[in-house]
Parts: structure tokens; C-alpha cells; sequence
């Protein structure tokens, strides 16, 4: 063993720690571990009828790749380019500003050059012009262009998935080149040759065979919120009886499953089911839970356009089987700008349903007509406008709140307004953070796109220091405990973040927050909050 | 302590070499994205280095306590031990900080040489205050990891039917 060992002096003298100074094209990829994914699971790879599936190690030299593997990625590349103008036009017209340089957030934390937006569109770019442009195929290297190599191949799939597709970079673009798009395609190119990461493909596979994420069978599903529905009842001694598919009910709720399978998010699950209950005791509306379509989130979105549209369809199937007026969405991220921006094109048009019209207040949710999908703070906005929810904020007192501006809903349906509405009606301590890290500008989690895996902690470290940062500062000025938000990525990955950057500061949804406020009929004295934390006064 | 006082004098110019030393083992187009975004929420990385330098400066100005020293490195070393970096690397800043004081406070007789040696005992000290806080982020990172897999594997077998929750008053209570 000693043998083995390196001595003292050998050891400084490879220490080096100048930076190359080499060109990005010249530095070579260096796969680190922290930084990265697992590769698929081959037989969820199978499950979805994709290619290539067999067992890889991003860290092997061998990465199995077909034969052809070149031909497949430069015919795949040829198709999406005829396929999809934006691409071609996102391809050719960046003239490298540097606008978007340091505006993403795994740039600004990991100090990683490739992540820059305009560079990790240049890994692709660079054989766009190799094998597309003709001034590539003269120029070579001098007109930015590359060809195709393994090295190359192992580039792209290191820095696509480093790459939350949160869209901050394309905020700052002069010429609206949509980033995430890039990032989308070429997470496409790499699935043709099996290249995925496994906790996109293994969740993408459950939801197509079992419907969720977790591949959490129906029953168990009901389980879950039967577990709820006896929490509530100990906190509020209200008996709340949510309904499971049940036709000609008003309303279809989907929400991502992680709201029911994982804290924080269970406490917005159960904010759902307790405003659900005060809408149907008050108002007699009735909103119905699905089974089937029990998962608002779609990583399909993150691994092709064919696989989101395949798991985005039971969303519409289930509307109309159901017989439903219209669907109203909870507290998610990527299912929004899936919802705003593909759903109606893909799977639309949705003129079975009705254009949404809250039947309590006679509001026309007018951004909705066509998806015929309302955001839940939306809805709830709308009742509190309306004066339709007896409220005590008071009950929150105890949370000094910010929000943090989910990328998806901010930047991909213009959803700004509405949740600071609603926690400044059920709360009496809100304060903004600074304002180039909010609304459109707002900071990712870190790990978003399928990124929130355990083995990447580094990565989602790194990446989520920006928004951190920002939290940390209205900590320090305004004493901020809580972090609101509307996405169950941002449930799931902030309180990491926040434990490891800012660990007084907890994370909640939003309707956590209405539900602890809301003065639910025939309720008892409550004593505590949704997590069983004493309500302010009632101490001991 | 003469040294110390010479060091609060040039404190400005150490620190600005101190930091440009530092932000340049990014490489050279993070370098200059570190030191010339000001606003610190558009560039935390590079204000907050810059923050911690400053403080850890003024510690030793003061000969401050180790626990103002840990305060002050925690920031910076927080970053450090999660971006793509060796722990050499991540640690090596305050090394440096021996040749910059050099650099700026020349060595003028006996008396400087000995001032010299507290200075190098302090940042020795500043050293190894570097090394258990970058071991303790490296630590909170793995406890992160295993916090995430704990729940993820109990979560299943919850699921899964296969535990059950001891009820408080359940029998044997």
C-alpha cells in the first residue's frame, strides 16, 4: 500500500492551481463527481420505448454508444432544424454580446466558463456550423466551428445537464434567443443515443406507466391524502372529504405529486384540501382530485417534445372523461410553462371544456381561455379580491416571509402579481428581496430540469447561491424566516439550499400559508399550524 | 504590533492584491466577471470574497479572536467547497496572503523580521481555521446527501405499506 502512495514532494509539484488560459474549445471536459447525475436506468429507458437502452457510466471511458452514433446525432440535428424554425433562427443569430454571460446562476455560482449561456450554446453551435453552414466548413475552427467528436458528445451532455432551462439568461438577450430551447434540443440530440440522466427517465417512466412521479399507484395515492385528511382534522377538527374522480364535478385539480409524497410540499397539499372544503361548504363548488392524472409536473418536457405531449395528454383525456367545466393547476413550475406554452399546440385544442369563469365570483380568467387551465393563486387571488375567504393573518405571524418568484410560472406565464397578493392578504410580514433577483429576473433553485438529485449536491449548492444570497440579505435586514414559493421543485430543493447557505429560513407553499389563515367553518380553537408548530399566543 | 499598524496603513492595496490574486484561480473570464460586477446580488460570489477578505484583513489587524476569524472565513470557504475545485485549491488564498504582505510592507531591519513571523503565526492559525470550516461544508454537503437518500428510501417503504408508525398509545405505551 505504501508503494502506491504519492510522496510529499511529488505532491506539491503537481499542484498548479493557475487557470490554462486556454480557449473554451481548447479545454478539454473534466467530469466531475458533485457536478453530474446518475445515467438512466436502462430499463426505464426501455419502458419509454427509447433508444439505446443499456447500463453507462458517465465516468467510463466506454460510453456504449451505437455504431453510428455520429450519423444519428448529425441526422437528428438536420430533422430539428427543418422541424423547428426558432432552433434554426436560435442556431444563427446570436452574435455573441455577452448579454447573457453572467446571468445564469450556475455560471455566477460554479465560476465554470461553460456555463455561461452564450458558451454552453456554442458546445452546439459549434457543430451546427461544422456540419450545416458553409462558412463553418470553410472556416473551420477560425469561424467558430467544430466537428463532431466523443469528447465533444461528453461536453454536451456534462454542460446540458447543468442547465436548469429557467430561462433568466434569455431575460437579457437582445434578440429573445430563447436559451432553454437550445438546451431542450439538445437534451433531445443525447436521449437519441440514450444519454439521459436518471432522475428525469426513471420519474418519466412512472408517470407514463402508473401516472406520477414516484409510480405511486392509485390507491396508495388515496392513502396519502386520507393521511391528510386525519392531520387536518387534528389541527382545524374540521373533517374535510376530498372527492376522487368524481364525474360532472365543477372543477379538475391536478398538482405535481410531490406535493403529496414530500415535505414541505404536504402542508400545500393540505392548504388544497382544506380551501377545496371552505369552497364546497360555502359555495357548494366542487373540485375533484384525479388518480389518473395525478401529476401536474412532466419530464418529458426535459427529455423530448414526443414524450412531454405523451405525458402531458392524460391531463385534457381526464378533463374530458370526467366531464369537468375546467382544470385548475396547483402549485408547480415546468407544468406551467408546459401549460402556457406547448399544451394548447400539442394536445389542444381543449374545446370540449368551458372557458374558465370562477362560478363564485363571475371572474373570466381570460389568460385561460384557450388552455382552459387556472393557476391556483390565481383563483385563490380572485376569491380574496372578491372578498370570498374569511381570513385571520394573524395566525401567521409567526413567519416572516419573502417570495421567491418560481422561474416557470414567473418567466414562462407572466405570474408575478397574483402570489404576492394573496401572501400579503394571509400574512402581515412580507418583504421583497432585491429587485434583480425577483419577478422576471428572479434566481433559480438550482435545481430545476430534472436536476434535484441527490449525487449532484455541489452542483445544486453552487447553482442555487444567487437566490441564496438574495434570502440571506432580507434575513439579515428584515429578520425573514420564511421563503414562499409556488413550484414542488422549489419545496423540495430550497430547504437544502436554504440549510446550507441561510439555515434559519424554512420553505413554504403558498396555500400553506392561505390554509393556516383561512377561518375554516365549524372549526375548533387551533392551537397550531399545518405542522403542528404552536400559532402565535398559543405558546406555552 | 509596528507591523500590524503598517498593515492597517496599506490594508486598501493589500486587499485589492489579495483579492485579484484570489479570483484569478477562476479562470480568466470568471476573473474578470468577479472583479468587475459590483452589485453584489449579480456577482455574490465575487462580493462576498471580496467581504470576506476584507474582514479576515481587519481580524488580523486587531488580532482578533478565532472565532471572528471562522466568522469571517466561513463565507468564502462556503463557496469554495462546493465549486469544481481541489481543497488545495480552495484553501490556497490564505497562503497567499504571506507573499502580498511582502510584497507591499517591505522588510526594513531585524525588528520587521521578527513582525514578520507573528504576521506568518497569524495566517497559520487563519490557515487551519480554513481547513475545519472547508471540512465541515464538505461534511453539511455529504449530511445533505444522506439527509435527501434517508428520506427517499423511507419514504418508500412507507409507501410501499412496509413500515408502520408506532402509535404513542399503541400497546406496550
Amino acid at each position: 500500500m505504501a508503494d502506491e502512495l504519492i510522496t510529499p514532494d511529488e505532491l506539491l509539484s503537481k499542484i498548479d492551481h493557475r487557470p490554462s488560459g486556454a480557449g473554451w474549445m481548447d479545454t478539454p471536459v473534466d467530469i466531475r463527481k458533485g457536478m453530474y447525475c446518475y445515467a438512466s436506468n436502462p430499463k426505464s429507458v426501455e419502458t419509454l420505448g427509447l433508444p439505446n437502452a443499456r447500463a453507462w457510466n458517465p465516468l467510463d471511458e466506454d460510453w456504449k454508444l451505437p455504431e453510428n452514433w455520429q450519423q444519428i446525432i448529425h441526422e437528428g440535428f438536420k430533422e430539428r432544424l427543418e422541424k423547428f424554425r426558432s432552433f434554426k433562427v436560435f442556431m444563427d443569430i446570436c452574435v455573441r454580446c455577452g448579454a447573457c454571460a453572467d446571468k445564469c446562476h450556475f455560471f455566477i455560482g460554479t465560476g465554470d466558463p461553460k456555463n455561461m449561456p452564450v458558451v454552453r450554446a456554442e458546445l452546439l453551435r459549434s457543430v451546427y456550423r461544422n456540419d450545416f453552414t458553409t462558412a463553418g466548413k470553410i472556416l473551420g475552427k477560425l469561424g467558430g466551428a467544430r466537428p463532431m467528436s466523443l469528447d465533444v458528445l461528453k461536453e454536451w451532455w456534462y454542460y446540458m445537464f447543468q442547465c436548469t432551462e429557467c430561462r433568466r439568461c434569455s431575460v437579457f438577450c437582445p434578440y429573445g434567443i430563447d436559451t432553454a430551447e437550445i438546451t431542450i434540443m439538445a437534451r433531445e440530440l443525447l436521449n437519441l443515443l440514450g444519454l439521459n440522466i436518471d432522475w428525469i427517465a426513471t420519474p418519466v417512466a412512472n408517470c407514463y406507466r402508473t401516472g406520477n412521479h414516484l409510480g405511486i399507484q392509485p390507491h396508495a395515492f388515496k392513502d396519502m391524502l386520507d393521511f391528510f385528511v386525519e392531520d387536518i382534522e387534528e389541527v382545524t377538527g374540521v373533517l374535510v372529504n376530498p372527492a376522487y374522480m368524481e364525474k360532472d364535478a365543477d372543477i379538475l385539480f391536478i398538482t405535481p405529486s410531490g406535493d403529496v409524497f414530500a415535505d414541505p410540499g404536504t402542508y400545500t397539499c393540505m392548504g388544497y384540501m382544506l380551501l377545496f372544503h371552505y369552497l364546497e361548504e360555502k359555495y357548494g363548488l366542487k373540485v375533484t382530485w384525479s388518480t389518473y392524472a395525478s401529476e401536474g409536473g412532466n419530464f418529458g418536457f426535459f427529455t423530448s417534445h414526443e414524450t412531454m405531449k405523451r405525458l402531458n395528454s392524460k391531463m385534457y383525456a381526464e378533463a374530458r372523461r370526467l366531464g369537468v367545466k375546467w382544470i385548475l393547476g396547483g402549485e408547480c413550475g415546468h407544468m406551467w410553462r408546459v401549460i402556457s406554452q406547448y399544451m394548447d399546440t400539442m394536445n389542444g385544442p381543449a374545446d370540449f371544456l368551458e372557458e374558465p369563469v370562477n362560478p363564485i365570483t363571475g371572474t373570466k380568467f381570460e389568460n385561460a381561455v384557450s388552455t382552459k387551465v387556472v393557476h391556483i393563486t390565481e383563483f385563490t387571488a380572485d376569491l380574496i379580491r372578491h372578498d370570498k375567504l374569511e381570513l385571520d393573518p394573524g395566525r401567521n405571524d409567526n413567519q416572516i416571509i419573502t417570495f421567491h418568484d418560481s422561474c416557470n410560472p414567473a418567466r414562462g406565464m407572466g405570474l408575478l402579481d397574483e402570489p404576492r397578493y394573496v401572501i400579503q392578504n394571509v400574512a402581515n410580514h412580507y418583504y421583497e428581496m432585491p429587485a434583480n433577483t425577483i419577478r422576471e429576473q428572479t434566481f433559480c433553485c438550482g435545481s430545476g430540469a430534472g436536476l434535484n438529485a441527490g449525487e449532484n449536491m455541489e452542483l445544486r449548492m453552487a447553482g442555487g447561491f444567487p437566490r441564496a444570497n438574495a434570502v440571506r440579505h432580507v434575513h439579515e435586514t428584515h429578520g425573514v424566516n420564511m421563503l414562499a414559493c409556488v413550484c414542488a421543485i422549489d419545496r423540495a430543493a430550497l430547504p437544502a439550499s436554504m440549510e446550507y447557505w441561510v439555515p434559519e429560513v424554512d420553505v413554504t407553499g403558498v396555500t400553506e400559508l392561505v390554509a393556516n389563515a383561512l377561518i375554516m367553518p365549524g372549526e375548533k380553537d387551533r392551537k397550531t399550524d399545518l405542522r403542528g408548530e404552536p400559532l402565535p399566543g398559543m405558546e406555552e | 504590533m509596528r507591523r500590524a499598524k503598517s498593515l492597517a496603513a496599506k490594508k486598501k492595496e493589500i486587499l485589492k492584491s489579495w483579492f485579484k490574486v484570489t479570483v484569478d484561480s477562476y479562470p480568466a473570464d470568471t476573473a474578470r466577471f468577479l472583479k468587475g460586477q459590483k452589485d453584489p446580488f449579480a456577482n455574490p460570489v465575487g462580493d462576498t470574497t471580496y467581504r470576506s477578505l476584507g474582514a479576515l484583513l481587519d481580524a488580523l489587524e486587531n488580532g482578533s479572536a478565532p472565532e471572528v476569524m471562522a466568522k469571517a472565513l466561513d463565507p468564502i470557504l462556503r463557496i469554495r467547497a462546493v465549486q469544481p475545485m481541489s481543497p488545495s485549491q480552495a484553501t490556497r488564498f490564505v497562503f497567499s496572503l504571506k507573499q502580498i504582505i511582502r510584497q507591499h510592507l517591505p522588510d526594513n531591519g531585524r525588528a520587521g523580521a521578527g513582525d514578520f513571523r507573528d504576521m506568518d503565526v497569524k495566517i497559520d492559525e487563519m490557515a487551519l481555521a480554513a481547513f475545519d470550516i472547508y471540512v465541515a461544508c464538505r461534511e453539511k454537503v455529504f449530511e445533505l446527501k444522506a439527509t435527501e437518500s434517508r428520506k427517499q428510501f423511507f419514504g418508500s417503504l412507507k409507501r410501499a405499506g412496509l413500515m408502520v408508525e408506532t402509535e404513542a398509545d399503541g400497546p406496550g405505551f
